[in-house]
């Protein structure tokens, strides 16, 4: 006979009371957002004036792991309120990993079947988290990139067009809407509405639209700031080079005061540096995004610079982002740091 | 007869659009200065300043990643099939 726990049973009375303290989530999208922001200061350390701080927003707290968790709910909250999301339908969408598991959490927390379509290089991990959350996996040509997955997702709607509910992120002003509603109104409150820089990567376009436009409409002087790879052949997973790309609908460049490049070498060693200085293992992403964070900085008399950390380093260790780091030592971070200067003309 | 090699979206700007072009070459770093060579500014894009492969490339060599093969000095014959493909995904 199964043991009974009388101390977890509630009594039918019960069940009509508010038993759950409200300090405990009851479900796992009551987790999504307030992440907390971190002042780098160690990797910092000596390099900025003293009237400059630098704070990361740390997305990789969210339930799924990433940023994507906050217009993956969003997105799909304005579905199910316009009835375009609604029983018998099935979440799809294009997604290089981030955005999927956040859908594929969603879709369990909401009682969605969820299908994604992702290039074949996208890292295992990500794959693995996507179907451990009881999604389906579509893969498409690792040589077409996010844009083949983009394309093959249209097809398999377009063949069975009744069957599915497609977030779209990349054309949904949810998206944006969700940090426009979130990330932005938490920095405000975080940095006491101080900040004055922030700096985030384009994956989409949504973290650095939504959060840039409520910024600035508590202070119009926020300067926004994108960065995006240097080059369409990088390794920076997550973000696009949008020149070479099919540029977002929900992206706006005209709203950003700047858009600066990083390599994907640069990148890699900041995600290196930032394990061996702050013991923070971020994504690729992080990395570059941390780079113009810090040249920034280092530009700046005074200021309170924000750069969004899109997630976390534990997806990443089976992709090339870890192909030598073995030969990264702390000194090289002299080396580097020495690379990571002040922006020689003024950017913003 | 030369080996085939499949080109990523991201490096097709240098092939005239082309997804499929090919090289010759004894070894896969032949192949490459030989694409350099009919294809100028490809090389810069698999390889860094040291002449290594760039971290974030990978080349299959009939479908094995040739850093589980000799690295750039993997022998290829003719007919053989060689993959650039970009480490990542790219978009979100």
């Amino acid at each position: 006979m199964a043991t009974t726990f009388p101390s977890c049973q509630r009594s039918p009375a019960e069940n009509n009371k508010e038993t759950v303290p409200v300090e405990r989530a009851r479900g796992v999208l009551d987790l999504i957002g307030n992440t907390p922001l971190l002042e780098v200061r160690r990797l910092t350390e000596g390099l900025l004036n003293p009237g400059v701080r630098v704070f990361a927003k740390l997305e990789g707290f969210n339930p799924g792991g990433s940023v994507k968790d906050r217009p993956a709910l969003r997105m799909a909250q304005e579905g199910l309120r316009t009835g375009e999301l609604r029983p018998g339908k099935v979440i799809v969408d294009s997604t290089s990993g981030n955005t999927g598991i956040a859908l594929a959490m969603v879709g369990v927390a909401l009682g969605y079947p969820v299908e994604l379509v992702m290039a074949a290089n996208a890292s295992r991990e990500r794959m693995r988290i996507i179907e451990a959350f009881g999604a389906k996996v579509i893969l498409s040509d690792p040589l077409e990139g996010s844009d083949g997955a983009i394309l093959l997702c249209r097809e398999i709607i377009e063949r069975a067009p009744d069957r599915y509910f497609k977030p779209d992120q990349y054309n949904n002003e949810f998206n944006a809407m969700a940090h426009f509603e979130t990330t932005g109104p938490e920095i405000w409150r975080q940095t006491e509405g101080r900040v004055t820089h922030f700096v985030a990567g384009i994956g989409t376009g949504g973290t650095v639209m939504g959060t840039g436009r409520y910024l600035k409409s508590q202070n119009p002087g926020v300067k926004i700031i994108a960065v995006e790879p240097d080059d369409p052949m990088h390794g920076l997973e997550g973000l696009k080079h949008m020149a070479s790309s099919i540029v977002p609908g929900i992206y706006h460049e005209e709203e950003l005061d700047a858009k600066i490049p990083v390599s994907t070498e640069d990148a890699y060693d900041m995600v290196y540096a930032l394990g061996q200085t702050e013991g923070l293992l971020v994504g690729q992403s992080a990395g570059a995004a941390m780079v113009v964070a810090l040249r920034l900085a280092r530009s700046l008399k005074e200021g309170c610079v924000v750069v969004l950390f899109a997630d976390f380093g534990d997806k990443y260790l089976s992709t090339n982002l870890w192909i030598g780091w073995q030969s990264w030592r702390r000194e090289r971070l002299d080396q580097v740091l020495r690379k990571w200067n002040a922006f020689s003309n003024a950017i913003i | 007869m030369p080996v085939r090699v499949r080109v990523p979206t991201p490096l097709r700007r240098f092939t005239a659009g082309s997804g499929e072009v090919s090289a010759v070459g004894d070894s896969i770093r032949d192949v490459i200065e030989d694409l350099e060579h009919r294809h100028p500014g490809l090389r810069e894009r698999l390889l860094d300043e040291s002449g290594e492969l760039r971290r974030f490339v990978n080349i299959y060599l009939n479908g094995d990643d040739i850093r589980f093969l000799d690295r750039l000095s993997s022998r290829v014959k003719d007919g053989d099939d060689v993959s650039i493909v970009p480490a990542i995904a790219g978009g979100k």
